[in-house]
């Protein structure tokens, strides 16, 4: 826990915040391309952000207080979320101290901030989102926990650090129970971040929106936080999925070549990812929100088929 | 040896020509022809066991246990076939099945009988599986024969509890495979009979144990054991009555013969441990409420197939209890009561094909006064019945009896259980029987031609075996027993 | 012994197992008969690789043929002949939900875990890694008897009946390296054998009730109503 560690822990957490528009700009882009448009530049979230930040704030009069500190909290909360999951480097301060519970619960977090925010004003549609948000989390977050435990069992440790410390150790191994996990992470990923087929960043139908439902009502810097504060969160799934699977390639120390092999293998995974995303949501139809239970409930499974099947298969083996 | 392969060859060779043969007449008799080789060569093959002891070969094996049943299966196909032939004809000419149904039948017959055979004299647990899931493949189409809405009905349901029962099965083989290849060094010995018993000692006692739950399962669901019964009296009521008669008086035998030959597998590998009787006690239990449950049920039926099913449940359950209590007297009285069970339950199978004909009804509360239109039929439907309600001078009686003192000298206060099933089922038979015998005959009710050559033949040796059981089969009886339990009764 | 000080191709028998299993779930749960019988066949296919794996790392000889066995059988001619058969019944496109699909999941997740406990006396006597593997193929048996259980159209019966089958052979290949040839052989000809009969039986089943819903074939039960005995003449020529 030397200063220079702390250094490169909050330089870590500054990527994030910095990196996040990139990530959805280069989503955006691709996406783009495969529906045969140019698309929007890849710097585009950037100005986007610039121009909400610099736009007037609109209250509606029935605000309470929390509607004002509420994107401040959560921006906070997925901030302080992501700077806990390893980027580029391993065996920085804020990935050891906090563990994959504490990130659930900092998510977690957020999330209630923002389904009170979006019920604060009393318009319905903020209270419709809220609604819908609660019931994919109350199904989320339990298969999030399973997944978790999966990989805590096998690495013997909750941290982030420790699972990933535990892959790098080992030779590879095709483990039953992490393609489970990775699985059930995906499809998590998916409805926790807002994308198709649970929910369309895009819309403002009001039959199918979730995430726009509940931020309807904001604008100027507080919308801007709370876009940040979705793109920080997309980064960080994106981190979590590429190096708690395939961790290869991170940095193990803070020696300046093992940190641009980190920053290079790390950009690489988050652009595959990335492509991987726009693909699967141009050639998915959003689900009717009925489905998105069996959907969440087809998450559950994955973690709890690899929690069984590192029980079964590779305990004792 | 040539004896063994003529008994398991002919049904085979038949089949293909039955399944070829297109004059319907002649093919009655092709049926009957096939199963009286068969049958002689069954005889001549369990004189050749008496005289020289154990066949073995070409993966089958031959003892005095099994060579019995061959002799039963081949005997009980021969009077069938005689029944069946006139019978199905009658069928065919008023229409309700096709002539290719009648070839469909007289093939699948031999089928069954081939599958029977080999899953009789095989040596191979494996094999043993194929034959008794060959069984039901072969007898499915005949229970669906008539293509009724209960026909089909009832074939689905023989079809998928015994497909899942038998598949259940095939898992306790593998496990048994498995917990022998510990111990065998040739792979192929791992699923043969003879290896097995010389090694069962060392065969793993948890995975026999495991085993045998499955193997239980899977063939006590054959065999029609409560609760895995429920596709027996369906199967019987809606087949045809040969098939009936032969699924009733064969299928469940093989099917119980094969979990002996496993309890006996087990007890050799249990034998050390806290539970040496686990498979024991397991078949007791499956036994005796089969036993009870069957005999309550026959209190409740209106269907006279249905009626003679449910005491079939009730005689197996009573021979599962008996070889789970194990001893040379249980057992002894339970080989004899399998016999005289299949020789008089077919009889009365064949005898209700009659009287369902007489009254153009299956349903007890419509067949009346049989005595008075066809006094033959009658008279053979009042002593069948007698005979399998265990009424002295019978055969029935005389095993009832052996299997209720094995009980008293064991399990005294079970022995007041199985009197109190024995009298229950008594009346369940007779309260629906004395309508239907004696009852006033509706107007126009006239006798049918029947052919009950079958049940006069089955009826006087279960009333020989009753009187006087002759010394040959007693010793050969006595054989099987010194083979099952490893002390003779005599 | 960890996962880790196995084999190579070891680890990767144990993956492919837990991928049968996984099917096992999807077919629980495919509403939709096309996409279950495709699930079926993807479970054959993944049970043949499996053989093919111990094949290699057991050189056994006879493993290749009852892979390629296994492969031509459940993962593609059966497929296939239900594929047929569904579109010439014309129910190609029929799905049927379940009436409570996570009830029916979380019961197979108990049967998993029930299924590791059934087994778990063998395994700590004999430590080698696929011993592990009884209780899954275990599992795929209870999974098959809890689809023909819970559906109740005659072709989604059958595919748990078949998935039975599946489990059954995993069970053999995973603990002894695959019964003896003719053993095999013979069984393989049975399931084809009831495959062809099933066959018969869904048009035999539809001629009769006019759908192939199991659940309408109720006509025998024990107590019949008076009214019906009436109309019941069996075996009346």
């Amino acid at each position: 826990m030397t200063p220079l560690t702390w250094a490169m822990a909050v330089a870590q957490a500054l990527l994030y915040a910095a990196a996040a528009p990139l990530l959805i700009g280069w989503v955006r882009k691709v996406k783009a391309r495969l529906q045969n448009r140019r698309g929007p530049a890849l710097v585009q979230p950037y100005r986007d952000l610039y121009k909400l930040f610099a736009k007037e704030v609109r209250v509606a009069h029935t605000a309470s207080p929390l509607y004002r500190l509420a994107p401040y909290l959560i921006f906070a909360a997925i901030w302080l979320a992501a700077a806990s999951v390893p980027l580029v480097a391993l065996g920085l301060p804020t990935t050891t101290i906090a563990d994959m519970i504490v990130l659930v619960g900092l998510l977690g977090l957020a999330r209630v901030f923002l389904a009170l925010a979006g019920m604060d004003v009393g318009t319905a549609f903020g209270g419709m989102g809220a609604s819908r948000e609660m019931l994919v989390a109350a199904l989320a977050e339990p298969a999030l926990l399973m997944v978790i435990f999966t990989l805590a069992m096998t690495a013997h440790s909750t941290s982030l650090s420790g699972v990933i410390d535990y892959q790098l150790a080992a030779d590879f191994v095709p483990r039953p129970s992490f393609v489970f996990a990775l699985g059930g992470l995906i499809l998590l990923s998916l409805a926790e971040t807002g994308r198709i087929p649970v929910d369309n960043p895009t819309t403002h139908l009001e039959l199918t929106m979730v995430h726009e439902a509940m931020v309807l009502e904001y604008s100027g810097r507080h919308l801007a936080l709370l876009e940040w504060a979705a793109q920080v969160k997309l980064l960080l799934y994106g981190a979590l999925i590429a190096n708690l699977f395939l961790p290869w390639g991170i940095a193990e120390g803070l020696a300046p070549a093992a940190l641009v092999l980190g920053l290079a293998a790390i950009l690489v995974k988050l652009a595959v990812l990335g492509v991987a995303l726009a693909v699967a949501e141009t050639v998915l139809a959003k689900m009717r929100l009925f489905r998105v239970p069996a959907f969440l409930n087809l998450a559950l499974l994955l973690g709890l088929l690899g929690l069984l099947s590192h029980v079964i298969l590779e305990v004792g083996a | 040896m040539t004896a063994l392969l003529v008994v398991l060859a002919t049904p085979l060779i038949a089949a293909l020509v039955l399944a070829l043969l297109r004059h319907a007449g002649l093919a009655g008799w092709l049926n009957v022809a096939a199963d009286a080789v068969s049958f002689a060569a069954a005889v001549a093959l369990a004189w050749q066991v008496g005289q020289h002891g154990d066949i073995a070969g070409l993966g089958l094996r031959v003892d005095a246990f099994n060579v019995y049943l061959v002799v039963l299966t081949t005997f009980v196909g021969l009077t069938t076939a005689i029944f069946s032939r006139p019978y199905m004809r009658h069928v065919c000419a008023s229409g309700r099945i096709q002539p290719w149904q009648l070839r469909l039948y007289h093939g699948m017959y031999q089928v069954f009988m081939f599958t029977m055979l080999l899953a009789l004299t095989t040596d191979n647990l494996g094999v043993l599986w194929i034959a008794v899931e060959g069984a039901t493949l072969a007898t499915v189409l005949l229970v669906s024969l008539y293509r009724t809405p209960e026909a089909v009905e009832a074939a689905w349901k023989y079809f998928i509890l015994c497909g899942v029962g038998i598949a259940l099965a095939l898992f306790g083989t593998v496990l048994t495979y498995f917990a022998a290849q510990h111990v065998l060094a040739d792979p192929v010995a791992g699923l043969t009979w003879s290896a097995l018993f010389e090694v069962a000692d060392r065969l793993q006692p948890e995975v026999m144990a495991l085993a045998f739950v499955f193997l239980l399962v899977g063939y006590g669901t054959k065999v029609g054991l409560v609760p895995m019964h429920q596709w027996l009296p369906d199967a019987h009521s809606e087949g045809p009555t040969p098939v009936s008669a032969v699924l009733s008086g064969l299928l469940l035998n093989v099917a119980l013969y094969a979990v002996v030959r496993l309890k006996m597998l087990v007890d050799g590998s249990l034998a050390g441990t806290a539970t040496p009787h686990l498979a024991g006690v397991l078949l007791m239990g499956f036994g005796l409420v089969s036993f009870l449950v069957a005999g309550l049920f026959l209190h409740r039926q209106r269907d006279i197939k249905r009626l003679f099913s449910y005491s079939s449940i009730e005689h197996m359950g009573l021979m599962t209890f008996a070889f789970g209590l194990g001893g040379p007297l249980a057992t002894f009285g339970a080989l004899l009561h399998m016999l005289v069970h299949s020789l008089t339950k077919s009889a009365i199978f064949v005898t209700v094909g009659h009287a369902t004909h007489i009254a153009g009804t299956q349903s007890i509360d419509h067949i009346r006064g049989l005595i008075r239109t066809q006094p033959a039929v009658g008279w053979s439907l009042l002593i069948g019945v007698a005979a399998i309600a265990g009424f002295p001078p019978f055969g029935v009686f005389t095993s009832e009896f052996l299997l209720l003192t094995a009980t008293i000298q064991s399990q005294p206060w079970l022995a007041l259980t199985l009197l109190s099933g024995l009298a229950i089922a008594f009346a369940g038979l007779f309260r629906h029987l004395h309508p239907m015998v004696y009852g006033a005959a509706p107007a126009g009710q006239r006798p049918v031609p029947a052919n009950l050559v079958p049940v006069y033949i089955h009826l006087g040796l279960v009333l020989w075996l009753g009187l006087a059981i002759p010394g040959p089969l007693a010793r050969w009886l006595d054989e099987a027993t010194h083979l099952i339990t490893g002390s003779r009764l005599l | 012994m960890t996962l880790a000080e196995l084999p190579p191709l070891e680890q990767w028998m144990l993956l492919v197992a837990a991928f049968v299993l996984f099917t096992s779930f999807v077919l629980l749960a495919q509403a939709r008969l096309v996409s279950a019988i495709h699930a079926f066949a993807w479970q054959g296919a993944l049970i043949a690789t499996l053989t093919l794996i111990v094949a290699q790392a057991e050189q056994s000889s006879h493993l290749w043929f009852s892979a390629l066995l296994t492969l031509a059988l459940k993962a593609l001619l059966i497929p296939w002949m239900l594929h047929r058969l569904v579109r010439r019944l014309q129910i190609a496109r029929d799905s049927e939900a379940l009436r409570w699909p996570t009830l029916a999941i979380m019961a197979a997740v108990a049967l998993v875990i029930f299924s590791y406990w059934l087994v778990l006396p063998m395994v700590a006597q004999e430590l080698t890694f696929t011993r592990n593997i009884v209780a899954i193929s275990l599992a795929v048996v209870l999974i098959g008897l809890l689809m023909m259980v819970v559906r109740q159209q005659a072709v989604a019966q059958v595919l748990g009946f078949m998935s039975i089958e599946n489990g059954l052979f995993l069970a053999a290949v995973s603990t002894t390296g695959g019964m003896p040839l003719f053993v095999e052989l013979g069984v393989a000809f049975d399931v084809l054998v009831a495959m062809v009969l099933f066959g018969v039986f869904f048009f035999q089943i539809r001629e009769s009730i006019d759908s192939l819903d199991v659940d309408r074939l109720n006509r025998l039960t024990e107590t019949q109503p008076e009214g019906q005995t009436e109309t019941r003449t069996g075996e009346t020529p």
